[in-house]
């Protein structure tokens, strides 16, 4: 029998308060007592898993009709993300206002999708940017996601990491997108990293903590499936694979990985936990494959954004691109659709 | 509920399902339509209509649609076939391995400038889903024209003591008609033969389209012939006397049919037959990985597969967890039209197999089975069925012996890695297994155990021209891809092993009345069972006189009983194949050293029953211990081979011995030849029942005196005297004989090779010609001695 989740970890478990993430009742993962024997039990074999992966694309073949309506769909569940040393409050701004209207308003009518509420999952920021964020998105229900804990590399102290997560949210962030210590994985140090993401998870209160396990620097895909593990444990609502400045981020083999993790912890809880793939996925070809992925190992419960975002930049501009072709019948160019 | 091209951009939106994704049919449709829908036979270069004007239809079993007339070709077409491949024969293996090479080349690039026409024609023809004709049967296609277009090239240099065998007859069957094709075509002709190949009447289409890419390659007239037809062209191609080598792929049943029907006519012959090759997973298993294993395994070409890891096993303490993956993953496959691109199982063939398949599943049920059923929609028309997981069945369960050529999955429990060995090796089959465990030491330590031809650790399914596939026990003999495949189409060059054969000069013993030894003590060899002495069970003796009729000695006359005991006693040796090649050296060294030691006797003994002068008979002493230092050498160095597979990791060729042999040795050679075959035999770990030379038994009865002082285990070699057809009847029909070899000078060939077709074990006999022992002959003893097993490993943290 799998122990039963223990609530006494999370600080503050209340329903959170509605929001885009959370329209179909997803009770909240709140995380359970370590349990090391499955997290060592856990086994990844690499080369199998990639073997799955090259010969997904081939498996599905998603076309007209169906890859606008599947494009659009990734449109809803991306986090569209500015992480840059320059971002000032015009240029969130700007952003917001994409994130509000993401496709040109006659492709969307063309599809047939106007009135639909067609936006992105959220807008992703540094903490000073929040404010910004939040006043752009008033009214709109598209949630603020933070990056927080001394993003991205997540070595600031333990206690001003958490203050960071404490005055993000309380600047209106729903959503905080933390970073784990990746030498508590490397060193096999599973309790520490439970340790560590307990308290985040406590700081988050009412947001949700999307755990960044920056699968690039975990070095082996049995370390990401671990490392999965342990984030869910501790009360993860999101594994997410990266910050996006690792030298390698999302990949086919690792979201595989870390979907069959999220997998095996709902058998084990009953909880679903959701996943950010980010970094690296920048066509609208490659989205496509993620979906048929997460369709394929997880369902279609998780196509929706509360359980699925896609942590990009430069992908929703690949996407109009591509349903602008759907529209008109010729190959589209960017300066067509505004940028955010 | 709404479906198809109507579906709203905004419904799917909604319910995020695929659309159809169909691949044209056109192209191949416009080919077909473009022959007039009717296909002749491709004989010496050209279309020929069949003299006896017969054709049948061939359907797409997707929609019962006929897509084509074919013709049934009939005696006087495989006459003609035979002709022009005989004719084109000499030519083609005289332009040279580099000449070849060219023409191997130009028909792997046509392949693959062909390769949507030919992966839809497959699809149209056969009923797989296009993924799998596009992605892997069209591709290994080119792959294994472009491998043999390098053996080719490389034969002279690399092969220099084998030649081509002649003209090839190939049977393939309907599961991978154009694959199959290559996997026969490429190897023949690259070494030099011509071929007639029929391919299944089920699937003729892309062989016939592959003719005319023979005829755009140009390809020297004669060199491929191919000609359709049901079964019964098979067997004319089978019993055809212009044929040299029978290549066939397909049941098992029909395969015992073509060893019985070629037995004693010196055909070559390689099998490769049915199987229900065991997927075994471990407890420490990457799970999800297996369970997406078992679905390459087993719903790949709806599990009509020969190769299928049809039969899990599953470690007991993650049963249950995996059983559940697996039915969660069953739900997720999607069954359909397989020309749709996002279809994971197609057509079932024909509607033969379809009822063949559910008869099967039904006594499965009936055996106490339980069955999960995809919970997937199938197609309303159409040859289909569903993919399933039987559980509940237990070895002695039909379904667990039994090959289903269907997607269905049959399971079962084990408790530790012995009793998976033991349960995965419970078959009559010994074709492929896979191993999924995160151990290294685990997975390597059983692959090595499995009674197989192909194991794939973490893995199935895989497949590549450069490495070996085959079987052992009921799933065939010889392998196809790799060096060791090569060795399927050539024979050793006449002259280069040693004299041109001639007819063995049939011995018989010298009768009459005995004269008086003139020992002082009476001799009575006793027969070597078990590294003791065994007196025979039929309780008689003869008397083996010299020359000029002088009593020199009794010799037990062994009978059937004394067989099923040596064989016994073999079986229980087993664990020599598992003893270092350094000791097997060391004990074959001892024995020439022993042997050395009693030189004189053995010299007066050979010279006492065969006459002539004694310096024969030392040279067949010296030769023989000679032979012993040539086994010796050989005993450590037979190395296997690292295949340079497509994959990050390798296939390792690894040389394992046969099992149990029995040698009807050589009359005329009364030593050395009984030395000949069993050195080799037990240098590579093979455990043997050798019958020596009846005319003149003593040399071995003496010679067990020398094993015995030599450290060699009991039960490694075994010797029982008798007439040689009786024990090789025995030998050929027992089925825990792995393999028979036969160098008598009696006529019994053909029988030993009718007799072997109950366990389908390999047969080696002289087909009545004379061997020359003064030659070790030591690659052609190699490769009957062992059989290569093929481990995938592939790697990766």
């Amino acid at each position: 029998m799998p122990e039963k989740p223990n609530a006494a970890g999370s600080a503050r478990v209340s329903d959170p308060a509605p929001s885009a993430m959370q329209p179909a009742h997803i009770a909240r993962n709140p995380g359970m007592p370590l349990d090391l024997d499955l997290v060592r039990g856990v086994a990844a074999n690499t080369s199998a898993i990639e073997r799955r992966c090259a010969a997904l694309p081939g498996r599905r073949s998603i076309k007209k009709q169906w890859q606008a309506a599947w494009l659009l769909k990734a449109v809803t569940l991306i986090d569209l993300t500015t992480l840059s040393g320059d971002d000032t409050e015009r240029r969130v701004h700007r952003l917001c206002r994409k994130a509000m209207q993401p496709v040109r308003p006659d492709i969307l009518d063309a599809l047939g999708m106007k009135g639909r509420g067609i936006t992105t999952g959220a807008v992703c920021v540094y903490h000073e940017m929040v404010p910004a964020a939040v006043r752009a998105l008033e009214g709109t229900g598209i949630p603020v996601a933070a990056v927080s804990t001394g993003f991205p590399a997540g070595l600031s102290p333990l206690r001003l990491r958490i203050m960071e997560i404490e005055e993000s949210v309380a600047a209106g962030a729903t959503e905080i997108d933390i970073v784990i210590s990746r030498r508590h994985v490397l060193g096999q140090n599973w309790q520490a990293l439970h340790d560590e993401l307990r308290a985040f998870r406590a700081a988050c209160g009412d947001a949700h903590m999307k755990a960044i396990l920056a699968t690039g620097e975990l070095a082996t895909l049995r370390n990401v499936a671990r490392a999965s593990m342990v984030a869910m444990m501790a009360g993860a609502d999101f594994i997410k694979t990266s910050t996006g400045k690792e030298p390698v981020n999302a990949t086919l083999p690792v979201s595989l990985t870390m979907i069959r993790a999220i997998r095996d912890y709902q058998e084990l809880t009953g909880h679903k936990v959701g996943y950010k793939p980010a970094g690296g996925i920048s066509k609208a070809r490659d989205v496509l494959n993620y979906l048929v992925l997460i369709k394929e190992e997880l369902g279609d419960r998780w196509l929706r954004p509360d359980l699925l975002r896609f942590g990009a930049s430069s992908l929703l501009g690949d996407i109009e691109r591509q349903l602008e072709h759907h529209v008109t019948g010729r190959y589209s160019a960017s300066y067509r659709h505004a940028i955010g | 509920m709404q479906s198809g091209e109507d579906m709203t951009i905004s419904d799917i939106f909604d319910n995020m399902e695929y659309g159809p994704a169909p691949e044209d049919a056109r192209p191949a449709l416009d080919w077909i339509a473009g022959n007039g829908a009717r296909f002749g036979l491709f004989i010496d270069g050209a279309f020929v209509p069949s003299e006896g004007g017969e054709s049948f239809e061939t359907r797409n079993p997707a929609t019962g649609e006929v897509l084509a007339h074919v013709t049934q070709a009939g005696q006087a077409d495989v006459d003609a076939a035979v002709a022009a491949a005989r004719k084109a024969q000499p030519g083609w293996e005289k332009l040279g391995g580099k000449g070849r090479a060219r023409h191997l080349y130009a028909l792997a690039r046509l392949v693959q400038k062909h390769s949507r026409l030919l992966a839809v024609l497959e699809t149209l023809d056969n009923g797989k889903p296009i993924r799998e004709s596009r992605d892997i049967d069209i591709p290994l296609v080119a792959r294994h024209f472009y491998y043999h277009a390098g053996a080719a090239q490389l034969m002279e240099s690399e092969m220099p003591d084998q030649q081509a065998i002649g003209v090839a007859g190939q049977i393939i069957p309907w599961n991978f008609p154009l694959l199959m094709l290559a996997w026969k075509i490429a190897p023949a002709i690259a070494m030099g033969n011509t071929v007639v190949l029929k391919p299944a009447e089920y699937t003729s289409l892309t062989a016939l389209l592959f003719a005319e890419l023979c005829i755009e390659a140009g390809l020297p007239r004669g060199v491929v012939n191919i000609i359709t037809g049901d079964g019964r062209v098979g067997e004319m191609i089978v019993a055809h006397e212009g044929i040299d080598k029978i290549a066939f792929t397909g049941s098992t049943e029909v395969g015992r049919r073509i060893r019985a029907a070629t037995a004693g006519t010196g055909k070559a012959l390689t099998l490769e037959l049915g199987g229900k090759s065991p997927f075994i997973v471990f407890d420490d298993a990457d799970l999800d990985s297996a369970v997406e294993g078992l679905v390459d395994a087993i719903w790949f070409n709806q599990g009509q597969v020969c190769c299928a890891g049809s039969r899990l096993l599953v470690q007991e303490g993650v049963a249950d967890r995996l059983h559940d993956k697996i039915r969660a993953r069953m739900d997720r496959l999607r069954i359909g039209n397989p020309l749709d691109k996002a279809i994971d199982i197609g057509a079932i063939v024909d509607p033969v197999q379809l009822q063949t398949i559910s008869e099967l599943v039904d006594r499965g049920l009936a055996e106490g089975g339980e069955a999960y059923r995809a919970n997937a929609p199938l197609p309303g028309n159409g040859c289909y069925y569903p993919p399933t997981l039987i559980c509940g069945l237990e070895p002695a369960s039909t379904l667990m012996q039994e090959e289903i050529f269907g997607p269905v999955l049959v399971s079962m429990s084990f408790r530790t890695p012995a009793e998976a060995v033991q349960l995965a090796n419970n078959t009559r089959y010994g074709l492929a297994a896979s191993v999924w465990s995160e151990n290294i030491n685990l997975a390597l330590d059983v692959a090595p155990k499995l009674a197989c031809g192909v194991v794939w650790i973490n893995g199935t399914n895989m497949f590549d021209a450069a490495a070996g596939f085959g079987g052992r026990r009921e799933s065939g003999f010889g392998r196809e891809g790799g060096r060791e495949g090569l060795y399927a189409y050539t024979r050793p060059r006449a002259g280069a092993g040693g004299k041109a054969a001639k007819p063995v000069k049939p011995l018989h013993p010298v009768s009459g009345t005995p004269a008086p030894s003139g020992q002082p003590v009476d001799r009575t060899a006793k027969m070597y069972v078990g590294g003791k002495q065994a007196r025979p069970d039929s309780g008689t003796s003869r008397a083996v006189l010299g020359p000029r009729g002088r009593l020199l000695g009794h010799v037990g006359i062994g009978n059937r009983k004394d067989i099923r005991n040596a064989v016994e006693a073999a079986h229980k040796a087993a664990g020599w194949a598992r003893t270092t090649g350094h000791l097997r050296a060391q004990i074959l060294y001892y024995i020439a050293e022993n042997l050395s030691a009693r030189m004189d006797e053995f010299a007066d003994r050979l010279q006492s029953m065969q006459g002539g002068g004694s310096g024969p008979a030392r040279a067949e002493v010296e030769a023989s211990i000679d032979r012993l230092f040539t086994w010796a050498a050989w005993a450590d160095k037979n190395d296997g081979a690292v295949h340079q597979v497509p994959i990050r990791g390798v296939a390792l060729a690894i040389n394992e011995p046969v099992g149990v042999i029995g040698i009807l040795c050589a009359d005329e050679a009364p030593l050395l030849g009984l030395i000949s075959t069993i050195a080799p035999a037990i240098a590579m770990g093979n455990t043997v029942v050798a019958v020596p030379s009846w005319p003149f038994p003593l040399a071995a009865t003496d010679f067990y005196q020398v094993l015995d002082t030599s450290d060699l285990p009991g039960g490694v070699v075994n010797i029982v005297t008798g007439e040689h057809p009786v024990l090789a009847k025995t030998l050929a029909e027992h089925d825990d004989v792995e393999a028979v070899w036969s160098f008598s000078s009696s006529d019994i060939s053909q029988m030993i090779e009718a007799a072997s077709i109950g366990n389908l074990k390999r047969s080696w006999v002289n087909h009545g010609m004379a061997r020359d022992w003064s030659d070790a002959d030591a690659r052609t003893f190699l490769r009957h001695a062992t059989d290569v097993k093929n481990i995938w490993i592939p790697w990766g943290e």
